[in-house]
């Protein structure tokens, strides 16, 4: 394909630029020896030290990563089961109803999922706390996956699945054989929205927990009358310098195991 | 025998739509008929039809659509030079990653940056000139919203383009098209799925956006979605909350059906 | 297929590994005991070292939950599922809950520490002879300003001042519909429990005037943007007008003299209760002197804690502009509960305000 151009080389400099301008500014006043997000008075590391000494907010933000991730992975799973099944159906009225009964959860605003979740929660009697706010999240991210893996399904060639009959292949081949692979940047996609909703939930969070347990959404926005301490941007620093280590270390490691594979399968 | 592979995989799916979808919409449906001593009632959807909630509908409406337009303005060139960089996985998981930081903490850094004194300001000064009041107006509304929808917007548009069969491309080209014909012509129907997802999650969410109505916007937008807010939390008046909620899930409805594809049926 | 099951392991893996880690943290942290309590509070608003002070005095281990607004806070409470043992609602709050029957009285005689507290504010209206709540926190409604900002002649001697031409697109509001309406009842010379629509038609008419002069009605953000010299009025709680003077020595905060609302964060036990002795422990602590005092000093609001006061810095206790004076105490009025029907009619005057910014 053509290289890019200088101009679209600047515009997505811009666009990055402004993508990570907040954390940036929040990164910054993580070393603040004041206390709040302006006004920088000197350099210190004291907000991130209070962050390791608080053995109550890293429990937190555990349970964070923890209800994202899993809650990410099943409502994957269950959004894309779900989005393979809605693509099959051949009456496009039920079809159109099924997408918006999947998209009421989006429209929805928070609070009021969060309180018919709690009232559903405390009628069927699931106890407060890991398990309630788990499944929520699952509920309210399952919509989101099934709208990334959609697109794919929808463009993907039915010849492809014929063939795959016509060569013998059985139902669980062709779901594993042709039809995953073929949807896999959607499946990932809805993934990794699904931790966005998840990892950005307060109002829902908020109404299902209980006992004791708490997500750093809770917290951080339960400290907005008294004040957000900026051990909370201490903690996000450290959250976004990890995960994009994370991300980039991960990458170069599987990339070097693909080119292995299929050299010069990039530019 | 090839449905049986699907309608198998809807039976989770069903699951959980008759959990987490019907049986809250029944609840939401049953409380808007609640008057706040729990009679039953229709005022609340009369009360729905005063000039305030009606002026409200299509401010949420309005601002939903200009959300939307921007969001796609932006993204889909960013989407489109994305899948051209060498490591495009790469660039796109760098475009989610920022959506994972908390939102009041971002917004709290939106305040700072657009502030008179912040940093934004002080780039306008270098151009020589006043700093502008930024903050509480329809830009910094609009901009702040395009903000938290973009990812949602590039991911499928970047999908889409990324497994376009460039050999199209080169075809169209060769056929002495235009790179703008070929681009109207050939990419932008290809990736029509795509924007549409984009759309679809960029537009519902943004119609019942609340919380930086009043933090970015200092109230001076008021949506659907801020309005269902103030009657749950502050009037405590989930009656009248509730019929909101109904409304705007009917209009979610009507849009969905307006731009639903109609034929494509029966794949898989 | 490949990746996605790779994905997959290495998904439950980490959270198999965090899990862990997240397990041996907490059985750290209690170290075998079994008497617990679960404090539901504001976030940041109580010194978390008098929480350890606590846990090693008692033996009775602390979970601290935190919600952001008084109505979440009782929503919660009234569906029960979670067990909480202290509680944090603002008086008006105490009402509803008492009124749906969410508090259980408290035995005074486990609270010995209650006579600390000045005689001033107790037995208040929304709580006669304490039966249910003792106060933890207590404040004023009124104008945080800079002086340096605006002309000298505003004072916000009187809430007329918010009016003046000179104001133009400079006031901030909070976003309250009891606050707002309150202070436009105010305005009028009039009460701010008002229960008359004529009234409240008057006092919204008269607010549409000061739309002009609005900038935008926020919440706790106001605090960034006075620190900053970006706003210079604001109409606020004096709990947060106290935050900001602290960051910002420009700043000054006044209660006009017509009136203005005098409000209370109380520690209470709900229903959900499941350790009621504990919860008593825990309130009579934070009822003790130098806990107090210190408490006061770390969330930075007024304590109604009259042997604490002793021990405080007595340049802070002497500050009329937080611990105002009899006189001025005098024209102060608590919210009384309004009722549901009242509340709505009081937001509902409150959006036609809002809505006729623009």
């Amino acid at each position: 394909m053509r290289k890019l151009t200088n101009t679209s080389k600047l515009y997505l400099t811009i666009v990055f630029v402004i993508l990570y301008a907040p954390i940036f500014y929040l990164i910054f006043y993580s070393f603040n020896s004041g206390g709040t997000m302006h006004n920088f008075e000197s350099f210190t590391l004291e907000h991130y030290r209070a962050v390791f000494e608080d053995s109550r907010l890293i429990i937190i933000l555990i349970n964070t990563v923890i209800v994202a991730l899993l809650s990410g992975l099943i409502a994957t799973i269950l959004g894309t089961l779900g989005a393979i099944g809605i693509v099959s159906i051949k009456d496009s009225k039920m079809r159109n109803t099924l997408l918006s009964l999947n998209n009421i959860l989006i429209v929805s605003p928070d609070v009021v999922i969060g309180a018919s979740f709690l009232i559903l929660f405390t009628m069927i009697g699931v106890k407060l706390g890991f398990a309630s706010v788990l499944l929520s999240h699952i509920a309210f991210s399952v919509p989101i996956v099934v709208l990334m893996v959609l697109p794919k399904l929808l463009e993907m060639n039915t010849s492809l699945i014929d063939a795959a009959h016509d060569l013998g292949a059985t139902r669980r081949d062709v779901l594993t054989r042709v039809i995953l692979p073929y949807i896999q940047p959607g499946i990932f996609a809805g993934f990794f929205l699904a931790l966005t909703y998840s990892l950005d939930d307060f109002a829902v969070t908020f109404f299902v927990t209980g006992n004791g347990f708490s997500t750093l959404s809770v917290e951080i926005y339960s400290m907005a009358r008294a004040g957000i301490s900026l051990t909370v941007n201490a903690i996000s620093g450290i959250i976004f310098v990890v995960t994009v280590l994370i991300v980039i270390g991960y990458y170069f490691v599987t990339n070097r195991t693909k080119h292995a594979h299929e050299t010069g399968a990039h530019e | 025998m090839r449905n049986k592979v699907s309608t198998g995989s809807l039976f989770p799916y069903f699951i959980w739509i008759v959990l987490f979808v019907i049986a809250p919409i029944a609840l939401i449906v049953y409380y808007s008929m609640l008057d706040l001593d729990g009679n039953f009632t229709l005022d609340n959807y009369k009360a729905f039809f005063t000039p305030v909630y009606l002026k409200m509908t299509l401010t949420s409406f309005w601002y939903a659509f200009l959300i939307t337009f921007f969001t796609l303005l932006i993204s889909y060139p960013t989407a489109f030079f994305l899948t051209k960089t060498k490591h495009k996985h790469l660039w796109l998981m760098l475009i989610i990653i920022p959506s994972w930081i908390n939102l009041l903490l971002k917004t709290y850094a939106f305040i700072g940056i657009f502030g008179l004194y912040g940093p934004l300001n002080a780039v306008v000064k270098v151009f020589g000139f006043e700093p502008q009041q930024i903050l509480f107006t329809d830009f910094s509304f609009i901009f702040v919203s395009v903000y938290i929808f973009i990812p949602f917007m590039i991911i499928p548009i970047f999908n889409a383009l990324d497994k376009l069969n460039p050999t199209l491309i080169y075809a169209a080209r060769d056929l002495g098209a235009s790179s703008f014909t070929t681009f109207r012509r050939v990419v932008f129907p290809l990736t029509i799925a795509g924007v549409k997802s984009g759309i679809q999650t960029t537009f519902i969410p943004a119609l019942s956006l609340f919380m930086i109505t009043r933090l970015i916007a200092g109230n001076q937008v008021i949506t659907l979605g801020t309005a269902i807010e103030q009657q749950f939390l502050v009037s405590q008046n989930w009656g009248m909350g509730s019929t909101i909620a109904v409304f705007l899930i009917i209009i979610m409805f009507i849009s969905m059906l307006l731009t639903s594809q109609k034929s494509k049926g029966g794949r898989v | 297929m490949k990746p996605l099951i790779q994905a997959t392991i290495a998904i439950l893996v980490i959270c198999g590994i965090l899990f862990f880690t997240a397990d041996r943290l907490e059985s750290a942290g209690s170290k075998g005991s079994t008497d617990t309590i679960t404090v539901y509070n504001w976030g940041e608003y109580i010194d978390p070292d008098l929480i350890k002070q606590f846990t090693e005095e008692t033996g009775i281990k602390v979970v601290y939950e935190t919600f952001d607004s008084n109505e979440a806070m009782m929503t919660k409470i009234q569906q029960g599922g979670s067990a909480y043992d202290i509680a944090v609602p603002s008086e008006y709050m105490v009402e509803m809950m008492k009124e749906k029957d969410l508090l259980i009285p408290l035995d005074h005689s486990k609270l010995p520490n209650l006579q600390n507290i000045d005689p001033y504010y107790l037995d208040l209206p929304f709580d006669p002879s304490n039966k249910y709540t003792v106060p933890y926190f207590w404040g004023t409604v009124g104008v945080v300003f800079n002086p340096n900002l605006i002309d000298d002649h505003l004072t916000f001697d009187s809430w007329d001042d918010l009016w003046d031409p000179a104001l133009s697109g400079k006031v901030f509001l909070v976003d309250g519909s009891r606050e707002v309406m309150g202070m436009g009842l105010n305005s009028l010379g009039e009460s701010l429990n008002s229960k008359d629509d004529a009234l409240l038609r008057k006092a919204t008419d008269k607010l549409i005037h000061l739309s002009p002069n609005i900038k935008a009605i926020i919440g706790d953000e106001i605090t960034p943007l006075m620190i900053n010299n970006e706003a210079s009025v604001a109409l606020t709680w004096s709990g947060q007008a106290a935050d900001m003077m602290w960051e910002n020595e420009e700043l000054d905060y006044a209660i006009p003299k017509e009136g203005s609302n005098l409000w209370f964060d109380n520690l209470v036990i709900p229903k959900t209760a499941a350790n009621v002795d504990g919860a008593h422990a825990f309130i009579n602590f934070m009822l003790d002197a130098e806990v107090a005092a210190q408490n006061a000093d770390y969330v930075g609001y007024a304590t109604p804690n009259a042997a604490a006061m002793q021990l405080m810095d007595p340049e802070v206790v002497a500050d009329e502009r937080f611990y105002p004076n009899e006189e001025l105490k005098n024209k102060l009025e608590v919210y009384e509960n309004l009722g549901l029907e009242w509340l709505g009619k009081y937001n509902e005057y409150f959006l036609e305000f809002k809505m006729s910014i623009r």
